[in-house]
């Protein structure tokens, strides 16, 4: 009695978890879970354990939102981008110069066009997906390997570019114009998110947060401008679902599986990248421009390759050609990888106190001469950082080796704008007794099928679905026996006084690390 | 067009499979070009660096008509067809089809004439599903614009006409007797299914005329016998066919019409009985240079 309703139970579990919502909620809801318990355990503060779930998920949204881009790239048409950085770079210094004030004052150094914040990014889509337009049109014609070194050679042109002298002031069309070269550009106008901040509801949200979470200001914008991030994620993804569950993303994976074939079935393939190329390019602007345009500024190192790289790691996690897993390979990605090292240093360097390591590798390795490994320790604890990367190697390898198809990579989504069920059991018995369905008026046998096809469309649901469970059910597993190893929060942030100060110089050092090393 | 096609396979198919020779002439709409030549080659040429792959090759297609192209290896057969289908770009020589010039079109326009190629290795898209390669190539599709497949108002529009694709793509698969792998992926079928699917994806296009480029090669007696019963069928429904093929005895005792080529030209052109008797075949096929 007591194991069918447990059968049950678990039957209905099972079936919930094929919806990719609830996949992803899961997924990483037990991310935070096992964050937030850890900073518990620790003793860290709430507004501070807040705090960090907040910075994890700005920066799962943003990750997620280029992953779903690049998705769209390679996972359902084969293109080989790993130009990332450069599109993402054009989107955000295209805004930021459309929106800096015609009039400079003071330290507010080069002069924009002072257009409205949502006009800026409406132009800073639309450059980027010019700039795709401008690689995609001579790229297109070569083999996938060196349309990939093309894409890469761009997105340095465009760093360069960015960096050097020539372009730090210019003018263009009687306008002044400038990208800061080097020293970068700084955001000399208001926030970016002021129409939502300046909101009446905006300031009961603050209280709120203030209440519950003893959130000052500073924290309530950027809780805020978090959950913006997540909403422009979902829609991302209801984007790019839509566009690869139809013909169009059929004609894309058939570019993916074999052009000359679909070429000779009639399909116009380079229009179909072109398109599809020129989408992605513009939403890797749009989240380029997401993931950096409430900073104070935007420097060219914010764009070197690893960022591409980075992207390309959390696709490969969840999976290419599954834009469900392309989130949770963000989730994983940023959980695991990214932040995950991190909080492991802090969580050591308050737990054991290290001492001071030594400064050079020889002075390191020496002592293990003498049989004490101690300097050697602390030294590979000081580089932790250039340790992330070895890191971040590794679990590639492991992957490629492993898991090719990543998490979800195996379930190929199905390119349909309709589910593709069984047939439908009423135009079945007409096949069955050979032509005896079909033997009647061509239009009867489309009116049978047409209703049968409805019923199809009820019935038939993805059958892919259903393969999964097994392997979802790892993840929050997986999550778990790596949790204690990164998870502490270590957040020194204590009280609500200094987090407002605080705040301010985490999202510069979200600068540092998700942008590299800033000198 | 979408018309007819469906009801070659919903209304015709599996009846007439014997009637194939009496009702061509019905079925067929004669082209508005008299002579009811479907494809005409005139002095085709193609070069790769030094080597001459197609050298002044002629010939015609009849409409309606099953015709086979053979010769040895390395005979210009499948060069050929890449130059007809817009794979190569011809050096010399026109390519007519249905009395249109289509020489040098591009691969995908040559679909849209309703002229369609298959493979000598059947090129299934691996990972995707039988029901997912054969919505592909169907013609007009509404969905393949972007914007309609995102809109929420078009898309309801989309989804109507995919409806009555998939419900083409179920007849087709019932014409091919292969229902039962309609949701396996492409990757996972056997030699002989992918054949069948490789022709059940070029009808799927609407063609007129159909380039088989060996189509038997590797299927086995069984599953050949069949291959050439749906031939038959849909040759009897007014579809053209042009086979390359290797077998000799296979085009003689099915193709009405015989094109041999040999070194780039053709060499002998007539009905299977001329064809066999003919001295210079012989000798290309069992002289030394085979």
């Amino acid at each position: 009695m007591s194991t069918t309703t447990h059968s049950d139970y678990r039957a209905q579990l099972e079936t919930l978890w094929e919806h990719d919502a609830l996949k992803i909620v899961a997924v990483i809801g037990a991310i935070y879970l096992i964050y937030a318990a850890i900073g518990l355990v620790l003793g860290y503060s709430l507004d501070g354990i807040i705090n960090t779930l907040r910075r994890m998920t700005y920066l799962i949204a943003v990750y997620g939102m280029v992953t779903l881009a690049l998705n769209l790239h390679w996972g359902y048409t084969g293109l080989f981008n790993i130009g990332i950085a450069g599109f993402m770079a054009i989107g955000l210094y295209t805004t930021m110069m459309l929106a800096k004030p015609v009039d400079p004052s003071g330290a507010a150094q080069y002069s924009g066009l002072g257009l409205p914040v949502p006009v800026a990014i409406v132009g800073g889509v639309v450059v980027a997906g010019l700039a795709g337009l401008v690689v995609a049109l001579p790229a297109l014609r070569l083999r996938a390997d060196y349309f990939a070194i093309t894409t890469i050679a761009f997105a340095e042109i465009v760093r360069l570019g960015v960096t050097s002298g020539a372009l730090q002031e210019f003018t263009i069309l009687g306008a002044e114009l400038g990208t800061g070269g080097g020293r970068g550009l700084i955001r000399n106008y208001g926030d970016p998110m002021n129409a939502i901040f300046e909101l009446e509801a905006f300031s009961s949200f603050v209280d709120l947060t203030n209440s519950l979470f003893g959130f000052g200001p500073t924290q309530a914008r950027a809780l805020a401008y978090s959950i913006v991030l997540v909403l422009v994620l979902a829609g991302f993804y209801w984007l790019i679902q839509r566009t690869s569950r139809s013909p169009f993303g059929r004609v894309l994976k058939a570019i993916r599986e074999d052009e000359e074939a679909a070429q000779s079935l009639g399909k116009n393939t380079n229009s179909f990248k072109i398109k599809v190329f020129v989408l992605g390019c513009a939403l890797m602007g749009l989240a380029g421009i997401l993931w950096r345009f409430r900073r104070t500024g935007v420097t060219p190192t914010a764009f070197r390759p690893h960022v591409t790289f980075y992207i390309w790691i959390a696709l490969i996690i969840g999976g290419a050609g599954s834009n469900t897993g392309s989130v949770l390979g963000s989730g994983l990605f940023v959980a695991v990888l990214f932040e995950g090292p991190q909080y492991l240093r802090r969580v050591i360097d308050q737990v054991v106190a290290v001492d001071d390591a030594p400064n050079t590798f020889a002075g390191a390795v020496g002592p293990l001469l003498s049989a004490d490994p101690g300097p050697l320790v602390r030294y590979t604890f000081d580089e932790f950082l250039t340790l992330q990367f070895v890191i971040m190697g590794v679990a590639l390898i492991l992957l490629m080796q492993r898991r090719p198809k990543g998490l979800l990579g195996h379930r190929e989504e199905t390119a349909a704008a309709i589910p593709l069920g069984s047939r439908p059991s009423g135009v079945g018995t007409g096949g069955s007794d050979g032509s005896g369905g079909g033997a009647g008026s061509g239009g009867g046998s489309r009116g049978g099928g047409n209703s049968g096809g409805e019923n199809g469309t009820d019935t038939g649901d993805d059958p892919g679905t259903g393969v999964d469970h097994d392997r979802t059910h790892d993840h929050p597993d997986s999550a778990g026996t790596n949790a204690p190893d990164h998870d502490r929060d270590t957040d020194p942030r204590t009280t609500t006084d200094a987090t407002s100060e605080a705040s301010e110089t985490s999202e510069m050092s979200e600068t540092t690390h998700t942008g590299g090393e800033q000198p | 067009m979408s018309d007819r096609s469906v009801n070659v396979r919903s209304a015709e198919t599996g009846t007439n499979i014997d009637a194939g020779a009496d009702t061509e002439s019905v079925s067929r709409p004669t082209t508005e070009h008299g002579d009811d030549v479907e494809l005409a080659v005139n002095g085709l040429g193609k070069r790769f660096g030094g080597i001459t792959a197609v050298d002044g090759a002629s010939f015609a297609v009849e409409s309606g008509s099953m015709t086979g192209l053979i010769g040895p290896n390395g005979a210009g057969k499948s060069t050929t067809f890449n130059c007809i289908t817009g794979i190569h770009q011809p050096d010399a020589g026109t390519v007519a089809f249905q009395g249109q010039d289509i020489t040098g079109i591009n691969p995908y326009e040559c679909a849209d004439y309703g002229l369609v190629r298959t493979f000598q290795i059947a090129r299934e898209m691996a990972n995707m599903t039988v029901l997912e390669n054969l919505m592909l190539p169907a013609k007009h599709q509404r969905g393949e614009a972007l914007w309609r497949s995102v809109m929420p108002f078009a898309r309801r529009e989309v989804a109507q006409q995919e409806r009555e694709l998939l419900e083409r793509v179920w007849d087709v698969l019932e014409f091919f007797e292969i229902e039962h792998i309609a949701e396996e992926k492409a990757g996972t079928l056997s030699g002989g299914q992918r054949k069948l699917l490789e022709m059940s994806r070029a009808l799927m296009t609407d063609p007129e005329m159909l380039l088989l480029d060996e189509p038997f090669a590797g299927v086995n007696p069984t599953l050949e016998k069949k291959l050439l019963e749906h031939i038959h069928e849909l040759r009897a429904d007014g579809y053209t066919f042009l086979i390359v093929e290797h077998d000799m005895d296979l085009i003689m005792d099915n193709c009405e019409h015989v094109i041999v080529m040999h070194q780039g030209s053709v060499l002998a052109e007539g009905v299977p009985g001329q064809i066999t008797s003919n001295e210079r075949v012989i000798e290309a096929y069992l002289g030394g240079d085979v």
